[in-house]
């Protein structure tokens, strides 16, 4: 005998699969994108491609001096938003109190993290490469990158930081140690992985970034890889947009095999970041 | 005798602990200086860009009143004489927002509902990461699947002369902006105590209808910030638009038309302004409303999570 549904069982069953077609939306095409562009883009990856410069207009050579670029600001951005990022997320957890300062810290680095991507440029280029006269250099492009990263590497440190326990910092000051003495071997060290990890987020992020180096100035092609921080620079997402959209007769291959360094790039990161954050639970759990 | 050099060995010592530990507070002061410098930085650049953005921005106000600015419907900014009229880029905006919002709010909540309420844990295990996954695909890699993949689809399902519009932007943003959409409404359903659902349950409530009428409901604030956040993100994204929502630069009467959304508008523009010429300026000034929309946007969310935070702290 078939036991008849309640209708509020019936219900119950289509609501749950509306949900689960919800989260198939949601989940089916990134495994679609990540195979596709895999497929795609595999056909064009060679030694040549990864190592060589581009000739005529990207159409043909490899895109070496873009993968160097972006290595270079992914460099450049962590160089400056990490100590900054730490010593801020250090002020907001140990070192704030609750006063107009604070407050004002705090809202701004929430204000920052919502600010659009094509107004850092803005202000990259108003600041970093005209008013201090860079130009449209790596340099530039590094700070622009990192102000927009700052929010990251702010939240992500002052996190760590205050997940550390209070006993850690009162036996600490107990023996005698100072309260920098207690940040610096005590409070650091156990803060690292949320610290590391937050980094390693913002390096991703900066690599994929494409507005802000369209304002303040990538370059398309260089004869000469960069020698300094003051010299113009490739970059794999400018690349990217470049030979999609304005580049035409590209050989399609070409454009997915620059899209899938990429994306190799950018995810690579971040699952370096998660694989960072698991490992550090496990062993919190298991000490 | 040996008695006196042991006293002055012990002099000694004192006197370099003394210094070691002046010195250690001389280095503590520089360094907790350093501190107090970091935790400003964020205000520093937060109000440089407020300033860059007036200082180069407002000029253009010289030139052109704000009513022309704002209401004005021809961009043509190389013509002699130039105008600025933004009205087709803020439409465009409103546009993408709008299609954006309408497609990733009920996927969004409804999987953050599924996640949170639903899902076994080895599902929400899978499910998660590739969600995480999908916040860290660039921006151009999505403008680059839009214009490969996307527009064909959009053109034929449409009909349409090309399938890079607004509707093409819209998706990819809704897609765009799902996982924070998700993230936050999930964290803001879990966060309603167990004690709502079995009360609900207790009273004959079907694990939908407690979902439906007790966890949505409680969370709602938080439902609301994630949408807000949603709405931030879709009106801040550049590349995705840039490249795929067809760059026409008449209003948009409908989403289906190719169109020009004011981030799309300041990248392809800049290129070519001289600097603190009349272009230059508007630009700006465009990335001024850029800034104060979404400081209002993110300045809302942020007091709507507090208050959210707080609800169940009791």
């Amino acid at each position: 005998m078939k036991t008849r549904m309640a209708p509020r069982q019936i219900s119950q069953r289509t609501a749950f699969s509306l949900l689960i077609t919800a989260t198939a939306v949601v989940v089916l095409p990134v495994v679609v994108i990540i195979i596709v562009i895999i497929l795609n883009g595999a056909g064009a990856i060679s030694w040549d491609f990864l190592t060589q410069a581009p000739v005529q207009a990207g159409k043909a050579g490899g895109i070496f001096p873009a993968i160097l670029g972006t290595f270079y600001l992914m460099l450049g951005t962590i160089i400056i938003a990490l100590p900054v990022g730490v010593l801020a997320g250090v002020y907001l957890s140990e070192y704030a109190i609750d006063n107009w300062m604070t407050r004002t810290v705090n809202l701004a680095i929430v204000n920052l993290a919502g600010v659009p991507s094509i107004v850092y440029g803005l202000f990259g280029l108003g600041v970093f490469v005209l008013m201090f006269h860079m130009g449209m250099s790596l340099l530039a492009a590094s700070l622009t990158l990192a102000c927009q990263a700052l929010a990251m590497t702010v939240t992500t440190s002052r996190e760590a930081i205050l997940a550390v326990p209070r006993e850690y910092r009162e036996g600490s000051l107990a023996v005698g140690a100072t309260r920098w003495q207690t940040i610096r071997h005590v409070v650091l060290p156990q803060a690292m992985p949320g610290v590391i990890t937050g980094a390693v987020l913002a390096m991703s992020r900066a690599a994929g970034e494409t507005a802000p180096i369209l304002v303040v100035g990538a370059a398309f092609f260089l004869p000469a890889l960069p020698n300094s921080p003051l010299d113009q620079f490739m970059a794999l997402p400018y690349h990217l947009y470049t030979v999609a959209a304005h580049i035409p007769g590209m050989p399609k291959s070409t454009i997915w095999g620059v899209a899938l360094v990429l994306l190799a790039v950018v995810l690579s990161f971040n699952v370096i970041a998660t694989i960072i954050r698991l490992r550090a639970r496990k062993r919190r759990y298991s000490t | 005798m040996k008695q006196k050099q042991r006293d002055s060995d012990a002099e000694a010592a004192a006197v370099l602990a003394v210094g070691l530990v002046r010195r250690w507070r001389l280095g503590e002061k520089l360094i907790e200086g350093w501190i107090y410098l970091a935790g400003g930085l964020a205000i520093v650049v937060l109000l440089g860009i407020i300033i860059l953005l007036v200082k180069e921005g407002m000029p253009i106000f010289f030139d052109t009143p704000p009513w022309e600015f704002f209401f004005g419907t021809k961009w043509y900014p190389v013509s002699e004489p130039p105008t600025f009229g933004i009205m087709p880029f803020f439409v465009a905006t409103l546009w993408v927002t709008v299609v954006a919002t309408a497609i990733s709010v009920p996927i969004g909540v409804a999987c953050a509902a599924y996640l949170s309420e639903v899902a076994p844990d080895g599902v929400r295990e899978t499910v998660k990461p590739i969600i995480e996954l999908l916040a860290g695909f660039p921006s151009v890699v999505m403008g680059f699947i839009g214009l490969m993949l996307l527009s064909p689809l959009v053109q034929s399902a449409f009909n349409l002369n090309t399938g890079l519009s607004g509707l093409t932007a819209g998706i990819m943003l809704a897609f765009m902006s799902l996982p924070i959409i998700i993230s936050v409404s999930e964290d803001a359903m879990r966060a309603v105590p167990d004690g709502f659902r079995q009360a609900s349950y207790a009273l004959g409530a079907t694990k939908w209808e407690t979902i439906w009428h007790v966890c949505i409901p409680a969370a709602l604030s938080g439902i609301t910030a994630a949408v807000m956040l949603g709405v931030g993100r879709a009106i801040g994204e550049t590349m995705t638009v840039l490249m795929v929502a067809g760059g026409a630069l008449a209003v948009p009467v409908s989403p289906t038309e190719p169109m020009m959304p004011m981030t799309a508008a300041i990248a392809s523009g800049i290129g070519n302004a001289v600097r603190g010429g009349l272009q230059y300026q508007a630009l700006f000034a465009i990335g001024l409303i850029l800034f104060v929309l979404t400081l209002f946007v993110n300045l809302v969310a942020d007091r709507v999570l507090e208050r959210q935070k707080r609800k169940f702290q009791r």
